[in-house]
């Protein structure tokens, strides 16, 4: 039976401490993809981000979310933590760890939940630039540019 | 008239009202400038709800770049609208 655990917390991700709950004596392969706030987005210089989610809403996919990475991959220990309110340039914004008996599943596993977070998670991400102005990334409603952006999400 | 009132009360009994939880996040939150409201709508489905809202508050994003969830599942926003519902409206997300 693995573990799985998403989370979404307003307090700075504790990468090192999550690490340490991933480890397992039948995992051989501990895998930790972070997305960090970066300082540019689109051609705009980027200052800070600020997340908001459906809380509610969020813990139930995710949970649907785990269920379909445990049927397709063989996970020991899973573990997602995603930031909320306002982030600093190099702040962790997302944290994604599994542990796996060999590295093939946990590379694929990872990659699987992080590409499937963005996508369908109701998490909001607003971005504030250096000229001090903002804007809710992807929420553009020129239908064009829109989808341009979504082809384009960053990390 | 005779008949145009009939058709008012048809329509009346085809779209019953509805009392339903709407709650609004990012760009929608901005927008309507509050987090959720208790709404009464005729509205049969929640496309026709978010149409309603949509004309009412003004809301920039059309129907077909969000996603609805109600009672924190995703549903078809063909979906028919029940007493009760908790509704959002999901802006276009970018976590990660």
């Amino acid at each position: 039976m693995s573990c799985s655990m998403f989370t979404l917390t307003d307090e700075t991700i504790d990468s090192a401490a999550l690490k340490e709950r991933l480890k397992d004596d039948g995992a051989g392969a501990v895998l930790i993809f972070e997305g960090v706030v970066r300082n540019h987005n689109e051609g705009k210089k980027v200052r800070a981000l600020s997340y908001e989610a459906c809380d509610s809403l969020a813990r139930a996919e995710a949970e649907r979310l785990f269920e379909e990475a445990r049927q397709r991959f063989h996970i020991v220990k899973c573990l997602v933590v995603h930031r909320l309110g306002d982030l600093q340039v190099g702040d962790t914004a997302v944290f994604v760890g599994v542990s796996t008996a060999h590295r093939d599943q946990a590379y694929a596993a990872s990659r699987f939940l992080i590409d499937e977070i963005k996508i369908r998670l109701p998490i909001w991400k607003k971005e504030h630039y250096i000229d001090t102005s903002s804007a809710w990334v992807n929420c553009s409603h020129q239908a064009g540019e829109h989808s341009h952006q979504r082809e384009h999400q960053p990390c | 008239m005779a008949a145009k009132s009939e058709t008012t009360v048809q329509s009346r009994s085809d779209n019953p009202v509805r009392s339903v939880k709407v709650r609004y996040f990012a760009l929608l939150k901005e927008e309507r400038g509050l987090a959720e409201e208790t709404i009464t709508t005729g509205a049969p489905t929640l496309l026709d709800l978010y149409i309603e809202l949509q004309q009412r508050h003004n809301f920039a994003l059309p129907a077909e770049q969000l996603r609805v969830a109600v009672d924190d599942a995703f549903v078809d926003f063909a979906s028919p609208l029940r007493e009760g519902d908790v509704v959002v409206f999901v802006p276009p997300v970018a976590g990660g």
